[in-house]
This record gives C-alpha cells, structure tokens and sequence, in this order.
C-alpha cells in the first residue's frame, strides 16, 4: 500500500507581524487543499505540528483551536517534538492512513514566534534541552557550538566551511519567493558577523521566523500524488552529555538507515535533500550522519559547491533556502521541507529546481539532536 | 505664521564610552559600536533629572527670547522620565523660570515624541490666537536595564523651543502627524525600566510611522526631498535615521548635521528636537528643514520649518555662550561604567 501527497503548500516564511496563527493556517491549508483537489469536508484528520503556542502562547489546544479555523470537522490533535514538531505530524499522519483508521488527513505546522520578545523566544526554545543544559544557562547556539568545536577539532573543519552553509543556502533562498531572506551573503560577511557562541556567528543561526505549511496526505493514487516511500523517527538523550559521540547525531543516522531501507533507496538516489540547518554545523552534521558523504568530508564539499543550485552537483540540498535562509519557524519547518521536496519531485520549483529529481529527503530535527524524522518520497 | 523664536539645549557634560558597556558585559566592543553607529553616549549627572535638563535647556532658550519669562502662556515638556508620576514638571519649571502663573502647563507622555507633540500642540494654540507665546520642551534622562541593548543608546540632553508669531527664526510652514497602536517599546507604571520587542521595533514601527508622516506631509505640501536645505529623524540609534532617510529620498548631505546621536546617543524625547537644534546652529536664512520624530507606542510628527533673517543673532548669542549643541557635544569628562551606573543610581 503507498501513501501519497497529494496537496502541499507553504504561506511565506519571515517576520509577518501583522498575520496571525489563524490567517497561517488558514492560507497554508487552505493552499493545500486547493493543491490537492479537495476540501475540507473530505478531511478526516488534523494532525498540527507546534512547538511554542502553550509556552509563547497560552494556547495548549491546537488541534480544536485550528479545526474551528479551518472548518474541519474531524479528529484534530498537535503533535509536539521541539523543532521536528512538523516532521513528527506527518510521520503520525503517515502512520494514521497506513493503518486504515483513515483516508485523507492534513498535516498543518504552524508557528508564530516574532510576536515574543526575542529573550522569552530563545527561553522557549530551551523547553527543548536537558534539564542539565537548561539549569547551566545553555542556549541551542551554545549547544551547536559545542558540537561545531568538536566536528572541527575531529576533522580539521574551518570556519570558512561552516559559512560556506549559509552562502549556499541564502543563494538557494534567493530563488525562492517564499524564503524570509533574498539577501546573498558572502564568506566575509558571514565571517565578520556578531558572534554568538564561538565558532557560531549571527550568518550561521537560522532566524527567529513565522509561518506555516500544510500537507493533504491520503491513500488515494491520482496523477498529482508524490509517494511517501518511508517515514521514520529515531530518539537519543535530551541532552548531549549523555550522548557518544559530538561529531554526529545518532538519532538522524538511525533515522536515516531506516528510511533507506524501507523505501529500498541509497543515499546516491537522493537527487534532492531538504535537511536541518538549524545552524550551520547542523547541515554539515546531517550529511554526513545521513551518508551523503563520509565523516569529515561534507563540509569541504559543501564549500566546493558540490550541494548547490547551478553547479554539477548530483544532489541539491537545501534547495528551499534551508532554516538558515528560508527561516525557521519552528513547528512549520518539518512541514515546509516535505513541500519543498514535493515541489522539487512535481517538477514545480521554479528557479530553484534540481535537474531530474525522482527521490528526494526530508531530515528534521528537534533540539541537538534529541529527535530526527527523515522522510523519503518518490514521484 | 507661528514658529520658533528661540531655543535652548542642554547635554549634561559626562560621557561613556560604547566599548566600556560593552566589555563589562564581555560583548566585543567592535561589534556593538559597529552595529549602532554609535561611539559614546551622554550621562547625567548624579544630581540631574528630566526636571533640571529641562531648565537647563528652558533657560537658555530664554538668553536670545526678547521677551519676559511672563509672555509664556504655555508650557509642555515631553519627557518619559519624568521624576514624578503624578506632580508635573511643567510647573517646577515654570515656577524656577519666573514664568509666573498665567500660563497653561502640561506634561506630555509619548515616549521619544513627547516633546515635538508638544511642539504641535502648542502652534495650534499659538495659531488658534489662544496664547501669543509657549514654550515645548524635551528633556530625558533616558532609562535603559542594565545588559539591555538600550543600554548603549540610552541618553541625557534637554531642548527647548519659545514658539510664537514675532521675531521668528524659523517659520513652521506646515505639520502633521501618525499614530497608530503599535506596542514595540513600553514601560508599566511603577516599573523602572522600559520593555522593548526587539527588531519589532524597526519595521513596524519606528520605519513605519516616520515614513508615515514623512509622506503625508510631502503629499500635503506638495514638495519632495530635494526641496529641503536639511533634513532631520529621530535617532534612536546611528542606522535608522539613515536609513529612513534614504528611503525618503533625502542624502546624507541633508541629513548629516542632524546626527547628534553619533556624539551623544538618543536622549529619547529630546533626540530629534536636539536634531533640529544642530542644524539651526549652522543654518543660514531662508533654508528649509524636514523634520520627523518618532514615540513608541506609537506615532511620528512631522514638521516643516523655513529659517528666516532672525536666526544668525540667535546663534550668535548661542556661540558666545558655548551653548551651540557642537560646543556642548565636545565640552565632555568621560566615566567609566561603574561611574555611570551609580550617576544613574543604579548602584
């Protein structure tokens, strides 16, 4: 049995601050639906993917909350898994459909953060550490540093490397009209910008960002429909002082190796990739632990333009722009990412499609590394 | 036609350095002055307020002011640090100034607009025929929390401006103004310290409403940037009035004798009347001025003045008594950061 996409939508990521959760859902579902050729009477369930409306918010009851907005009569509830909030409601919807239980549900991830003060944003964020990390003071750029300080010490990474990432992935959402940065960067201005948590600099953090995606995922075969191929999730320690090894995320290798597996793929027929650049050495980490390259090796390569728009390289990554360009709303992104790649497979992408992708790769992660969903889907 | 007839500005004399604030908080100073556009702010004195800046300046705009103390039949100060919640600063000063009884006072509260609302207000009195002659004052001794990024901006300075109809240095050729509910930047009564919501405070608010009010004044008077001599924005730090102004389509020929805040930091209600005060010191007769305040909360005024014959034996009396606003910005000791949190009574 093959579970399919058959809608996929993205409202624009960025600083929206005149648009509410509400009006998010509402266009990007509604943007779905209309993809897909349904509507709302035809839902069966809603699966929403938020991080932060309980602790930003106040609002602990999403699933009610949005199905009232989007005039979906059905079971409705919110998936929460920090910033693979979004991949972890498809992976539940995926799981929904397989089962039988139903035919056609929509993913929504959705996540208003710019109406905070960016001080509650960053506090809110750490409900997504340890309780260690969290009592030291810790703050995600603080803990990415720690694992871009031990991938450089264990393979010579540079400096230059890591904003080779954020180079790349501004350039990719350069060409995408939904991305909440157009501006290209350079190595320099990367290099010389505020720093955060040494080696991480301001160009290397994915933003503070609004948005949402949506997804209408359904037994139903049509022409339109993408074929969701694998949909796996894999666990590891809250925080990284419980964890093996610094220089890779166990949780996305497991993730990943699963996904190959029962989608009967390589990561050599992967053409096109959307993966977690929550900061710099995040996209450096992923590719490796998902075997696109060997350790040690990715961030030279991605620097060698071999990942980017325009070049020869065999796989695209990032082409929606990534977190670090498109922006990181955080519930929306694992959602955003699966429409990405579902543009890229449809042939749909415009000025940033990847030459001939049949298999594409969605790779979300929640926290340092905590919790990864990986994605794999066919045309 | 109403307009100032003189004016007065006060900048208490100590100084900090950027990097110093910056490196108690183990920022690197390069970063922080490089992001603001801003080397050093001004810092009251441990016995100065909203209260004695406002006088400082009040007196001063009285040294070239032809007229008596008494002829104030209005006077307004703007300030969002007013040392009393209720007990006005409008009369101590009346009072310390002489000006008598018969005036009408008010204190204004638009966080960095107070003081050109009061401006406003009391032209319309003027034009109105309701008094011959006001006084619109602008004074703060700006508050910032510690570690806060207003931190580095927050600063103290003091203007006053005598409008009336004769004898003016500058005409008021035309005003209005943009207000919206905007809450990037606010402080709760009884709370010390001021709350702000980060970059929601360019955008939607500071770009917003002083573009706002620049357009519908160019529209209302029909005339665009390259009609003006100079032209003046607030400063809440070194990038924003410069952006702001080339969005307009103003150079930075036009703006760059308004730029107070690279010498002394944004003394919120008294930034962009500090502003205009420094081109006045340079400018010559029949030059005309845009000018754009922004408050938080929010809104902008803007203003269109014309300087007239009467404005060099203002500057004059100024220059002579050290009171031009580059005299006062070089007239400067300079404090360390614990000096300046106990001049601010934070320690």
């Amino acid at each position: 049995m093959h579970i399919y996409i058959s809608g996929a939508a993205t409202t624009k990521f960025g600083e929206l601050w005149g648009v509410s959760p509400r009006q998010l859902a509402g266009e990007a579902v509604s943007k779905a639906l209309k993809n897909a050729g349904t509507d709302s009477r035809r839902i069966e369930a809603l699966f929403v993917g938020n991080m932060l409306s309980g602790i930003l918010g106040g609002q602990e009851h999403l699933g009610a909350f949005f199905a009232e907005e989007l005039g979906i009569r059905a079971p409705a509830c919110k998936i929460e898994g920090a910033c693979a909030s979004g991949g972890l409601a498809l992976h539940n919807a995926v799981n929904s459909v397989l089962s039988g239980q139903y035919n056609t549900v929509v993913v929504l991830g959705v996540e208003k953060m710019t109406d905070h003060k960016p001080e509650d944003v960053a506090t809110a964020l750490m409900g997504a550490g340890s309780e260690e990390e969290r009592a030291a003071g810790a703050t995600f750029p603080g803990l990415y540093a720690i694992l871009a300080c031990a991938h450089m010490k264990a393979y010579g990474t540079t400096r230059e490397e890591l904003a080779a990432v954020a180079v790349k992935n501004h350039y990719h959402a350069s060409l995408n009209p939904n991305a909440q940065f157009h501006t290209r960067l350079t190595i320099d201005q990367v290099m010389k910008s505020s720093r955060i948590a040494d080696p991480l600099r301001l160009l290397d953090c994915s933003p503070i960002s609004d948005g949402a995606s949506a997804i209408v995922v359904t037994s139903k075969k049509s022409t339109r429909g993408i074929i969701v191929a694998a949909s796996c999730v894999a666990t590891d320690s809250l925080g990284l002082a419980r964890r093996k090894s610094l220089t890779e995320l166990a949780a996305t290798k497991e993730a990943g190796k699963k996904a190959y597996a029962i989608a009967g793929v390589a990561p050599r027929d992967i053409d096109a990739a959307e993966v977690h650049d929550c900061f710099t050495i995040a996209e450096i980490l992923a590719m490796e632990d998902l075997g696109f390259f060997p350790k040690g090796k990715a961030a030279g390569a991605i620097a060698a333009g071999e990942t980017s728009l325009g070049t020869s390289g065999r796989l695209i990554v990032n082409p929606s722009g990534g977190l670090k360009g498109c922006g990181h709303p955080v519930g929306a992104t694992g959602v955003k990412q699966v429409v990405e790649i579902v543009e890229q497979l449809r042939g749909r992408a415009g000025a940033r499609q990847a030459d001939h992708a049949k298999v594409g790769l969605a790779h979300n992660v929640g926290g340092s590394g905590a919790t990864a969903v990986v994605h794999i889907l066919k045309k | 036609m109403v307009g100032i007839v003189s004016y007065g500005t006060y900048i208490p004399q100590y100084r900090i350095k950027l990097a110093d604030i910056a490196s108690a908080w183990k920022k690197d100073p390069q970063e922080v002055v490089g992001s603001l556009g801003i080397e050093e702010k001004s810092v009251p004195g441990t016995d100065e307020d909203a209260v004695s800046i406002a006088l400082e300046a009040a007196l001063q705009s009285l040294t070239a002011f032809r007229g008596k103390p008494t002829d104030i039949e209005a006077l307004f100060v703007g300030s969002e640090s007013h040392p009393y919640a209720v007990n006005p600063t409008s009369t101590i000063v009346g009072e310390l100034l002489g000006a008598g009884h018969n005036y009408l006072a008010a204190d204004l509260e638009f966080a960095c607009k107070a003081g050109t609302a009061g401006m406003q207000a009391i032209a319309g009195l003027i034009a109105a025929g309701q008094v011959r002659v006001g006084l619109a004052i602008g004074a703060d001794t700006a508050q910032s929390k510690p570690h806060d990024a207003l931190e580095y901006t927050s600063a103290a300075a003091g203007v006053a401006y005598v409008l009336g109809k004769e004898r003016i240095l500058a005409k008021l050729l035309a005003y209005t103004s943009f207000s919206s509910d905007t809450p990037d930047f606010w402080r709760r009564d009884g709370i010390r310290y001021p709350s702000h919501a980060g970059r929601f405070t360019g955008e939607p608010a500071y770009f917003a409403h002083v573009v706002g009010a620049a357009t519908r004044l160019l529209v209302q008077t029909h005339m665009k940037p390259g009609d003006f001599d100079y032209c003046v924005f607030h400063m809440p730090n070194g990038k924003f009035p410069r952006d702001v102004a080339r969005r307009l389509g103003f150079s930075k020929e036009q703006l760059s004798a308004s730029l107070t805040v690279d010498y002394i930091g944004n003394p919120y209600a008294a930034s962009s009347m500090l502003g205009l005060a420094s081109v006045l010191d340079i400018a010559r007769a029949g030059e005309k001025i845009f000018m754009v305040s922004y408050g938080s909360g929010a809104g902008s005024d803007a203003f269109i003045w014309e300087t007239t014959s009467e404005l060099p034996r203002v500057v004059e009396i100024r220059k002579k008594r050290s009171e031009l606003v580059t005299q006062q910005i070089i007239k400067k000791r300079y404090v360390d950061y614990v000096g300046y949190l106990k001049q601010t009574h934070k320690i």
